[in-house]
C-alpha cells in the first residue's frame, strides 16, 4: 500500500534489519582482539549465559523487577482507587497531577532521587541535624528499588485508574446490599473486576524494570549489576558483542512473552467486567487518551 | 455518574485512603521540588542552603559543552518529530482503512519498538550502524556516528508512538463524514484535507507532542548511537551524574523539567480540545 510504504520501509531498515542483525551477532564469535567475527556460527554466547555470574545477574534483575512490580501494585492500587472515586472535577485535577510525573523527563526524576538520597544530599543533611547520622542508602539494592518504584509507579497507576473508572460500581453496591462486608465486597467484586488493569499495570512496570539501565546505573553499586547494565557493558568496555547480543535476544523474547500473556489474559476481561452489550457510560471516553499513552 | 462514587467504605477506610493518596503525591513530587529549590542555591556545596541565586543557571549556559548539547537535542527532537509524525500518521491511516499485503506483519512490527527495552533497541541500532558503515565505507565515503545517526534512531521509535496515538483517534472516527464529503463531489484530496485531517488533527498533534517528549527524554539509545560532538543534553547529564552531583546539574535538570512540564500541559490542553472537537462532531 502506497500510504504505508515510506513508514514501513523506514521500520524495515531501522528496526527489522537491526533486529535481524542482533540475532545474527548472537551466533557470532568474539575474536581475541574483541572484534566480532561473523564467519563460523555457534551457540557459544548462549552457552555462556548458563554461567553462574550471568545467571545471578538475570536472577537479581528478575527479583528486583518483581519486587518493584509488587510494590507498585501495593502503593498504586489504593492511590488509583482514591482518585477514581473522587467527584469528576476533582478527579480531573488529580489526574493531571499524576500525568505530570508520568511525562516528566525520566532521567531528571532519577537524578532527583540520587540528589535527595546522596550522602551529602538534603535528606542526609536533615537526618544529621536531627542527630540520626548520615544516610547510607545510595548504591544499595534498596536505593535501586526506590528509584524503580519512583520511576515506574505512574505506569501502574494509569491502567489501574482506567479500570477503576470504567468499572460498574453498581455491582459493588449490589454486593453491599446483599450484606457483604466492605472488605468482602472489595476482594470478591471490585478487585476481580479490575483485574485487567492490574495485569496491564504489572506488564507496564515489570517490562521496563527488568531491562532498566539508567536507574541501576545511577542509584546502584557493584551489588546491583542488572541485565540492562550488563548488556551495555558488553558493547562498551568488555567488547563482547556476541554475548551482549545473545542477552539482548533473550531479553526481547522474554518481554514479548510477557506482553503476549497480558494480551491473552486481557482479552477475557477487557471490558472491565461490564455485562456485554451494555452501553458505554458517558465520560468513559475521557479515559481513553490515558490508555493510548499508557499502552 | 459524576458525583462521589459511594461504595460503602467505612469512615476510617476512607480517611486512610485519603492519607495514603496524599502521601503518594508527596512521594512523587518532593524529590522534584527539592531538586528545583536547590538549583537556586547560592552555595556551591550541594547540601547547605546559602541563599537564593541564579548563579548556576548562568554557569550552565556559559558552558559550551552544555549549549552545544542543548542545540543537538533540539535539532534531533524537531527533525525526528516532523518526520515521524508524517510517516507514523500515514502508517496509522493505512492500517486503519486499507487491507493490503503485509498489513498484519506491519501491524505487529509497529508495536515492537514500544515494547522492547531501550537498551536492546540501543544495541540493535549500534550494531546496525556499525555494519552499515562497514558496507558504505567499502564504496568510499566515510560515515561515523553523529547527529544524523541519533536523529535516524529517534525517528525509528517515534514512528511507532505516533502511529499508536493517531490510531486511537481513528478508532473514534465517524466515517460517514467522509462519505458525506464524497457524496457532495469532493475529490479524494479535498476530503482528506478538509474533513479527515481536521478531525484527526488532535491525535496527530498529541502524537507529535509525545514524539517531541520522548526524543528530548531519550538517554539510552542516544548514548549508544551518538559520536563525539553529537552528545544530546540527557546523555551529557547522564555521564555527568556518574562523575558526581554538582549545582550546575541541578540547574540543567530544572530546565529539562520545565520543558517536560510545558509539554505535558500543552498535550493536556490538546486533549481538552479533542474532547471539545468530539462534541462538535456529534452536533454535526
Amino acid at each position: 500500500m502506497f500510504l504505508a510504504s515510506p513508514g514501513a520501509l523506514y521500520l524495515l531498515i531501522f528496526f527489522v534489519i537491526p533486529l535481524g542483525l542482533i540475532t545474527v551477532y548472537s551466533f557470532a564469535t568474539r575474536t581475541s582482539t574483541g572484534r566480532t567475527s561473523l564467519s563460523g556460527w555457534n551457540v557459544e554466547s548462549y552457552e555462556a549465559i548458563g554461567d553462574e555470574i550471568i545467571l545471578g545477574i538475570i536472577g537479581r534483575s528478575a527479583w528486583l523487577a518483581t519486587l518493584t512490580t509488587v510494590l507498585c501494585v501495593a502503593v498504586g492500587y489504593p492511590f488509583a482507587y482514591y482518585i477514581a472515586t473522587r467527584p469528576r472535577h476533582v478527579r480531573a485535577v488529580l489526574l493531571v497531577l499524576v500525568m505530570i510525573p508520568f511525562w516528566t523527563n525520566a532521567l531528571v526524576r532519577v537524578f532527583a532521587i540520587r540528589f535527595l538520597l546522596g550522602s551529602n544530599g538534603p535528606a542526609s543533611a536533615l537526618s544529621e541535624s536531627l542527630g540520626l547520622g548520615t544516610f547510607r542508602i545510595l548504591f544499595t539494592p534498596t536505593a535501586v528499588t526506590i528509584g524503580m518504584v519512583y520511576s515506574f509507579l505512574t505506569f501502574m497507576v494509569l491502567p489501574l485508574y482506567v479500570a477503576l473508572e470504567r468499572m460498574d460500581w453498581s455491582l459493588t453496591e449490589a454486593a453491599r446490599d446483599l450484606y457483604a462486608s466492605g472488605a468482602k465486597a472489595f476482594w470478591k467484586v471490585t478487585l476481580p473486576l479490575t483485574r485487567s488493569g492490574i495485569v496491564a499495570g504489572c506488564v507496564l512496570v515489570f517490562v521496563p524494570s527488568f531491562g532498566s539501565y539508567v536507574v541501576p546505573d545511577i542509584l546502584g553499586g557493584a551489588k546491583t549489576l542488572l541485565i540492562g547494565s550488563y548488556i551495555a557493558r558488553q558493547f562498551r568496555d568488555a567488547r563482547n558483542w556476541p554475548l551482549g547480543a545473545a542477552l539482548s535476544v533473550l531479553l526481547i523474547v522474554a518481554m514479548l512473552v510477557a506482553v503476549a500473556l497480558n494480551q491473552r489474559s486481557g482479552s477475557g476481561a477487557e471490558d472491565g467486567g461490564r455485562p456485554r452489550g451494555r452501553k458505554r457510560r458517558p465520560g468513559q471516553g475521557e479515559a481513553e487518551p490515558v490508555t493510548a499513552v499508557a499502552s | 455518574m459524576s458525583g462521589v462514587v459511594e461504595v460503602g467504605l467505612g469512615r476510617r477506610t476512607r480517611r486512610g485512603l485519603a492519607v495514603w493518596a496524599w502521601a503518594v503525591f508527596a512521594f512523587l513530587y518532593v524529590p522534584i521540588v527539592v531538586l528545583v529549590v536547590f538549583s537556586f542555591n547560592a552555595s556551591s556545596r550541594v547540601n547547605i542552603w546559602g541563599g537564593f541565586s541564579f548563579q548556576w543557571y548562568g554557569e550552565a549556559l556559559r558552558n559550551d559543552v552544555i549549549t552545544s548539547a542543548i542545540r543537538v537535542s533540539l535539532i534531533v527532537a524537531l527533525v525526528s518529530t516532523v518526520v515521524s509524525v508524517v510517516l507514523g500518521t500515514a502508517v496509522a491511516l493505512a492500517l486503519d482503512r486499507y487491507r493490503f499485503r503485509g498489513r498484519r506483519a506491519l501491524d505487529g512490527t509497529v508495536y515492537l519498538p514500544i515494547v522492547i527495552p531501550d537498551i536492546t533497541m540501543a544495541v540493535m541500532l549500534l550494531v546496525f550502524f556499525a555494519e552499515a558503515f562497514k558496507f558504505i565505507d567499502s564504496f568510499g565515503p566515510r560515515f561515523t556516528l553523529g547527529i544524523s545517526t541519533v536523529a535516524l534512531s529517534h525517528i525509528a521509535f517515534n514512528i511507532s508512538f505516533v502511529c499508536v496515538v493517531v490510531r486511537a483517534r481513528l478508532d473514534q472516527f465517524d466515517r460517514t463524514l467522509e462519505e458525506a464529503a464524497r457524496d457532495l463531489y469532493a475529490t479524494g484530496w479535498q476530503t482528506f484535507r478538509r474533513v479527515t485531517l481536521p478531525l484527526i488533527m488532535p491525535g496527530v498533534a498529541a502524537g507529535g507532542l509525545l514524539a517531541l517528549t520522548l526524543s528530548l527524554d531519550d538517554v539510552v539509545i542516544s548514548a549508544f548511537v551518538s559520536g563525539p560532538g553529537s552528545t544530546t543534553l540527557p546523555v551529557y547529564v547522564f555521564s555527568s551524574i556518574r562523575r558526581g552531583v554538582t549545582p550546575e546539574l541541578n540547574a540543567i535538570s530544572t530546565l529539562m523539567l520545565t520543558a517536560s512540564i510545558a509539554l505535558v500541559l500543552g498535550s493536556l490542553a490538546l486533549q481538552r480540545r479533542r474532547a471539545g472537537a468530539g462534541r462538535q462532531t456529534q452536533v454535526l
